[in-house]
């Protein structure tokens, strides 16, 4: 076997070792649904919208995942360190690029569990009305793509301390910077300074902004580019990172 | 097995290692001695693969630490300070998981688990958990894992520190019995252990190779007594490094 593909699967089962996972997991379904049905970001409860598509449930998505994203991964690498594991772990034959590539598959695999569980709703829909299967697609598709992105985020601050709980923050914190980064008001914002510019890299960033078009049904080359560019980049500075911070 | 070529390896302005340069062949058991923070752990990290040296280098099993790092882990056993494990694995998936990342597959896996289990007298609690083991379990966990693919070169940080007098028999008693065959690396600062199961000791202090001999050798400079052969090059360098 592959080490990497050692390391995956024992990251996989770890997550259903720990009782923690369970809770965030209940935590995410729970509060995911109720926004949906309870209505929130300047949309309509689910059934008051009398719409059978699941764009009320994809709107809260990019939020919800703010969250889980970096609480899948704050133990990553903060744990490894704190119990000096990190020692044993990359001193068995494996690179630190097979091992966080293992790792954050192993993530994306369990946020990926976790966007299976809100398909009640594709049912649900279904049963209501005739959902156009076409945004469904690509509002799934699209919120996995930036699960993993929320959880490079918060993998390259599990690298950084050895603390979970600052990882979780940190990671937290910039995973809604991400997704802000393109709101009106802040483009806006740099707008009015005369500095369009900056606005419309953040808004080419945003996660808001790349994935509205998804909601919609559309699968633009630009958007899952962005998307998977922010993924990379944060995977492979985790790698840099932890070369960094493993010995300390 | 082992060759050392003027490693180095400095944190911030402090040099942990400095220019480190010996050699050790299958059949020896070299025990690393020296005052702690001498440089011990640091040198293990970089033959390990585990830091990079600054400057120099180290052939591990005929593979370079700094061009073949991975084959060098793929040829040896290395039991970390406080030897690390996760506890939150039962032993035997413990072990499985790091035959896995070993590339060790079915049967050869299995067998290559019960030898150890066996070896390391852990079979009464191959089922349990990690975290629910006694620290001399965990320890004995933690050689095992080191000795699954039966490497030829076997490197262990303080592999008896914080162990009761029994679990130290028995780890040195595995140490000797292996001695023969592989070419194993141990540090401590527990001097009674270089006479218990070293072929060979280096004393080292502030990074530097201090002396180099046998047990009985090292003795014989202290008038019987490593204890005070010991004291007598550490201190001693120690006022020089001061003076300068």
């Amino acid at each position: 076997m592959n080490a990497a593909t050692a390391v995956f699967k024992r990251e996989l089962k770890g997550y259903f070792g720990t009782p923690l996972a369970y809770v965030f997991l209940v935590i995410f379904l729970v509060a995911t649904l109720f926004w949906t049905f309870a209505g929130g970001l300047g949309e309509a409860p689910f059934f008051d919208a009398r719409n059978a598509s699941l764009r009320t449930l994809f709107s809260k998505l990019p939020w919800m995942f703010a969250f889980l994203g970096p609480a899948a991964a704050m133990r990553m690498w903060a744990e490894e360190r704190r119990a000096g594991t990190v020692e044993l772990l990359l001193t068995l034959p494996v690179t630190i690029r097979q091992a966080v590539l293992g790792k954050f598959l192993a993530g994306w695999a369990f946020l990926g569990i976790a966007l299976l569980l809100t398909m009640s709703m594709v049912l649900t829909t279904a049963y209501l009305g005739d959902p156009d299967p076409g945004p469904i697609f690509t509002g799934y598709f699209g919120a996995f793509l930036l699960a993993g992105a929320y959880l490079a985020i918060g993998g390259f601050f599990s690298a950084l301390t050895k603390n979970q709980l600052i990882a979780l923050l940190l990671g937290g914190v910039f995973c809604v910077l991400f997704v802000l980064a393109g709101s009106p008001s802040v483009v806006k914002f740099f707008d009015g300074m005369g500095l369009d510019w900056i606005g419309s890299i953040l808004e080419s960033l945003s996660f808001l902004t790349n994935y509205e078009s998804m909601q919609l049904g559309m699968l633009e080359f630009r958007n899952v580019f962005a998307i998977l560019a922010i993924t990379i980049g944060f995977v492979w500075a985790t790698t840099v990172m932890l070369n960094e911070t493993k010995a300390r | 097995m082992i060759k050392v070529d003027r490693i180095t390896k400095r944190f911030g302005s402090i040099v942990a290692v400095d220019g480190i340069e010996f050699e050790a062949k299958q059949g020896e058991v070299l025990g690393f001695l020296g005052p702690n923070g001498a440089g011990k752990s640091t040198t293990m990290k970089m033959l390990t693969c585990f830091l990079e040296p600054d400057s120099g280098t180290a052939e591990v099993a005929g593979f370079d630490i700094r061009k073949n790092p991975v084959e060098v882990r793929r040829r040896l056993g290395y039991v970390p300070e406080n030897a690390p494990i996760y506890g939150d694995m039962t032993v035997r998936s413990f072990l499985r998981f790091v035959g896995d990342v070993r590339g060790m597959k079915g049967g050869a896996l299995r067998n290559a688990i019960d030898r150890v289990v066996s070896l390391c007298t852990i079979d009464g609690v191959v089922n349990q958990t990690i975290e629910t083991l006694s620290k001399g379990y965990k320890r004995r966990v933690g050689l095992a894992q080191a000795l699954l693919h039966d490497p030829d070169v076997l490197i262990l940080d303080e592999p008896t520190d914080g162990l009761d007098p029994n679990q130290k028999h028995h780890v040195r008693e595995m140490i000797r019995g292996m001695g023969s065959e592989k070419c194993i690396v141990i540090s401590t600062h527990i001097l009674e252990e270089v006479d218990a199961v070293c072929s060979r000791a280096m004393i080292i202090g502030r990074g530097r190779l201090l002396a180099d001999g046998t047990p009985a050798e090292l003795k014989e400079r202290g008038n019987g007594k490593l204890d005070d052969y010991f004291r007598k090059v550490t201190l001693e360098h120690q006022t020089k490094g001061g003076a300068a």
